[in-house]
């Protein structure tokens, strides 16, 4: 579903990726981790091109999508996002925050997609805050609530930027629950995440970056329990447990 | 000199009122409403992507001056340029070129006033700009990266995301700049066209009463630019309590 070829980019005169060949399979659901700087979010962001890598291919569903030929905002439609941030849309109702996407991109009439908005939001417990601010949210509905608004676009595949880093404690279980969930109904996912409990519970790949490298990647189980390479090693031997 | 204030304002408030506040007032709202929509424009062009040479970096060299060319772009270097000149030049000199300079060029028939209008305006639009590009770039780029990230174009992005942000920040500036631009006006007089300098010119021209004039004229400003100010501040406490 998403190839990579040889995926180079720096800032300025930081290399921070070095060469990284992947494949996502439809239906996988691939967890990146790997210690901070190493590149994770990067080559996150260079999969719908909110970063441009330097040099290299990104093939989605076929297409090379670092094609200057190519309409990017098509892609984009279907390819979920969720930040760790959440950016929800301050200015708009939870509701808006879900329709404005499906309204204004796809052209679905504003009935149509309140319906399929309020779907979504039953399904992570949202829907009796369809009418207030997305600011009066808490950051664990916020990014229930970002979850949502990219499943309302019907992306084939969600990309997760450590959806659970910015939470408080208590919320990060909410989220993780909706992203679970998510995951058993088939959704393609690509996961940047620093849980390592819930990379080993829903992965069926784990991916270690470091140096901007691809340095080990396997089952959950490889890399948790057998991990070959010294470095990540040294990184799991530093957050788990 | 009280008595006289009061003898001017008998026989002068025609002049003062009707005229001199009336005409600031309207060249102040020209300036600032078409400031506003040539200021949006300019901050766009500022902030636009058009690289037009893009094209003949092929190799993606990242130094020298091909890359440079193919990162060039003209149409946020002209709306730069603009803004610094504007800046960077008193608006006296912009008045004079705009009345005396400008019909030379450019042939149509028009009045003082209208030129010292064009000029105010495009004054105006480069302050703007800028409280139009600060008010946009304070917005989290996470907005436009979620934006874009759901495939909504740039300008679906600047419009249903960013701006509705942005104007927030916005406004409560163009309302300074419109009190900026009340004061400023009075630099219109030079050239007669009827605002509340004007009326001070006209009116001592006959009474030779300058201080007392003077305080006149400058209680009307105080009285609108502290209206204004007070109007910009209601707005912005509405603001905040949301
Ligand atoms: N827009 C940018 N401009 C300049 N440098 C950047 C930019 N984005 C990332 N970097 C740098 O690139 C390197 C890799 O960043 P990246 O965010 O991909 O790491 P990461 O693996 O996601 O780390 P973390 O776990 O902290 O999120 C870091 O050194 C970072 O400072
Ligand atoms: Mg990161």
């Amino acid at each position: 579903m998403i190839k990579t070829v040889d995926l180079y980019k720096s800032f300025g005169d930081l290399q921070v990726l070095k060469g990284i060949n992947e494949h996502v399979a439809p239906g996988e659901v691939v967890s990146i981790i790997g210690p901070s700087g190493g590149g994770k979010s990067t080559f996150l962001r260079c999969l719908n091109m909110l970063e441009t890598p330097d040099s290299g291919s990104i093939f989605f569903e076929g297409v090379d999508i670092t094609s200057e030929k190519v309409d990017i905002d098509l892609h984009r439609q279907k390819m979920g996002m969720v930040f760790q941030h959440f950016n929800v849309f301050p200015h708009l109702s939870v509701l808006e925050n879900v329709t404005l996407a499906p309204t204004i991109v796809k052209k679905i009439g504003k009935n149509e997609a309140a319906e399929q908005a309020m779907e979504l939001l039953n399904r992570v417990g949202l829907a009796e805050k369809a009418n207030e601010r997305a600011t009066s949210l808490s950051g664990g509905q916020k990014q229930r609530l970002a979850i949502v608004r990219a499943l309302a676009m019907e992306p084939d595949v969600m990309l997760f930027d450590e959806p659970t880093s910015a939470l408080d404690p208590e919320m990060v279980g909410e989220v993780l629950e909706v992203i679970k969930g998510l995951v058993k109904t088939g959704m393609t996912s690509v996961i940047v995440t620093h849980e390592m409990g819930f990379a080993k519970e829903v992965s069926d790949r784990v991916v270690f970056i470091d140096g901007g490298i691809v340095a080990e990647e396997g089952t959950p189980d490889d890399i948790f329990n057998h991990p070959q390479n010294p470095r990540t090693k040294d990184f799991l031997s530093k957050v788990l447990y | 000199m009280f008595e006289n204030i009061i003898m001017l304002l008998e026989k002068y408030w025609q002049v003062f009122l009707l005229e001199g506040l009336r005409y600031t007032i309207i060249l102040s709202a020209i300036a600032v409403f078409f400031g506003v929509l040539l200021g949006a424009f300019i901050a766009l062009g500022r902030m636009s992507s058009i690289k037009p040479f893009k094209f003949i970096n092929v190799n993606k060299k990242k130094k020298g001056f091909i890359h440079w060319l193919a990162n060039f772009n003209p149409v946020s270097w002209i709306c730069s340029v603009y803004i610094e000149v504007i800046r960077g030049t008193p608006l006296l000199l912009q008045l004079y070129l705009f009345v005396f300079g400008l019909p030379k060029i450019i042939p149509i028939k028009a009045d003082y006033f209208f030129w010292v209008s064009l000029a105010l305006a495009c004054n105006s639009a480069a302050y703007v700009s800028e409280l139009f590009r600060s008010g946009i770039q304070a917005v989290d780029y996470g907005q436009t990266e979620a934006a874009r990230s759901l495939g909504m174009n740039k300008a679906q992005t600047m419009l249903r995301v960013v701006m509705p942000q942005a104007i927030k920040n916005i406004l409560p500036a163009v309302g300074n700049e419109f009190i900026a631009i009340v004061k400023e006006t009075s630099m219109a007089s030079t050239f007669f066209v009827g605002e509340l300098m004007t009326s001070y010119l006209k009116v001592n021209g006959v009474e030779y009463l300058a201080l007392e004039i003077l305080i006149i004229v400058g209680v009307i400003y105080l009285a609108l630019t502290f209206t204004l100010s007070k109007l910009v501040l209601a707005y912005e406490r509405r603001l905040n309590s949301k």
